[in-house]
């Protein structure tokens, strides 16, 4: 394959390494034998596709999926993008669950300790499938930024989990995305765990023409999927 | 051809129960897969897919998230679509993908419903793709059961016959029959000297 010149070649090692020590718990929870190459051996392993019936209304607005006595408090938001392989193919019918903390930064998992309140009207789950041109939406709360153990004074940026299940076997990606200008960056060993020039995929795009008029700002969040059973044939 | 970056994997987190597997853990949001790859009125003979996943000082780990992906007995995958009414099991069609996370059962168990699968026609032995996602862990981890009651078909297996001979072991699930039920154990080692083998895609 030939390159054009002038034409940086992007860095495609994104990805973190599985040992990442600042981010303890990975220490005991990481492989230390080299993952074994399959490339090759499995092919064209498709995943199970999703109906359109596996959607309920307001699976994907969370401001509305679990209200009990009224609105969740906090910021409304807007997030949006398309979901790609990496050649730019818009992936449709791909399955996102996402999950998150409340505006106080306080998830509902009972496991939770963290000293702030839930809120009786936001659960923080939701799902959508990309329609035809790979684009989703939802709606939902600006979750807050909360503490956790890794180490003294350990705080997390402010995240929404994303779980995408693509087209094909190695399409399944878990990945978190962050809110533009998050001062705690700098201080996240699971932010920090992905390459330095990787980092700003993870990080959604404010969009001022997306935004909702006197209702909820937008936020931009373009996934991209291992791609390698579309690329054509190199020899 | 333009090539985009990927997006970046990050952790499961500790917290994913109540989005991705809300039903199992007791939470108010309904999950469209669960520990159960059939329905109730899917027929053929269950088998029971147990284990636990051991962290590097052989603790079992009770914050993971593991996923099933397998063909049926007859070595299809299932290609319809899943519907929202399919985990609720009133579809009779073999769903083949499952989900559970580690935090109910005692000790970190999973324990999933399923059929044997049949051989593939690409020649490989009966196998099950196994996802395996937790707290601690950066990016997803990929690996296969395989069945050590097979040991024909594994021989002839050309995945298995890629791993290191001394390390093929940590692939075999084994047969346990338990009140009458057909149990395949397969613990999940992340590390020391039965570290299961995890696959680079
Ligand atoms: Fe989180």
């Amino acid at each position: 394959m030939t390159t054009q010149p002038n034409v940086p070649v992007p860095d495609l090692e994104v990805h973190p390494s599985h040992l990442s020590p600042d981010y303890k718990s990975t220490i005991l929870r990481s492989p230390t034998q080299p993952l074994l190459p399959v490339r090759e051996l499995i092919r064209d392993l498709s995943m199970p596709v999703f109906g359109q019936s596996v959607l309920r209304e307001f699976d994907n607005d969370l401001t509305k999926n679990a209200r009990i006595n009224g609105e969740p408090i906090g910021e409304r938001i807007k997030v949006a993008g398309r979901v790609m392989d990496d050649s730019g193919r818009p992936l449709p019918n791909v399955l996102i669950e996402i999950w998150q903390a409340n505006s106080a930064g306080r998830y509902v998992h009972k496991a939770e300790i963290h000293d702030a309140p839930l809120d009786p009207n936001f659960l923080g789950g939701g799902r959508v499938l990309t329609d035809a041109d790979g684009r989703y939406s939802f709606h939902t709360i600006k979750p807050g930024a909360y503490p956790w153990g890794n180490h003294y004074n350990a705080w997390r940026p402010n995240h929404i989990h994303f779980s995408v299940i693509g087209h094909q076997f190695e399409q399944r990606l878990v990945t978190q995305m962050y809110f533009p200008g998050d001062p705690l960056f700098n201080y996240d060993p699971i932010f920090q765990s992905v390459p330095k020039h990787a980092r700003d995929l993870l990080i959604a795009k404010f969009r001022m023409d997306w935004t909702e008029p006197e209702f909820a700002l937008a936020y931009q969040f373009d996934i991209v999927l291992n791609g390698r059973k579309s690329t054509p044939f190199e020899s | 051809m333009k090539q985009l970056r990927q997006t970046p994997s990050q952790t499961v987190g500790p917290f994913f129960a109540y989005g991705l597997t809300a039903e199992q853990y007791g939470y108010p949001y309904d999950s469209l897969m669960n520990q159960s790859l059939v329905s109730i009125d899917t027929p053929g003979e269950r088998i029971f897919i147990t284990g636990r996943i051991l962290d590097g000082n052989g603790v079992s780990i009770p914050d993971a998230l593991i996923e099933l992906w397998q063909a049926d007995p007859q070595g299809q995958y299932r290609t319809a679509p899943i519907e929202h009414n399919t985990a609720t099991l009133t579809d009779r069609r073999f769903l083949g993908f499952g989900r559970m996370g580690t935090g109910t059962l005692p000790d970190g168990q999973f324990h999933f419903t399923t059929l044997k699968p049949g051989t593939i026609n690409d020649g490989s032995a009966p196998h099950i793709n196994v996802m395996l996602l937790m707290r601690g862990s950066l990016r997803n981890l990929y690996t296969r059961l395989y069945f050590a009651d097979e040991p024909a078909a594994n021989a002839q297996d050309s995945l298995l016959n890629a791993v290191p001979a001394e390390r093929r072991a940590t692939l075999l699930a084994h047969r346990q029959e338990v009140n009458g039920e057909m149990h395949y154990v397969f613990d999940i080692f992340m590390q020391g000297p039965n570290e299961t083998v995890f696959f680079d895609l």
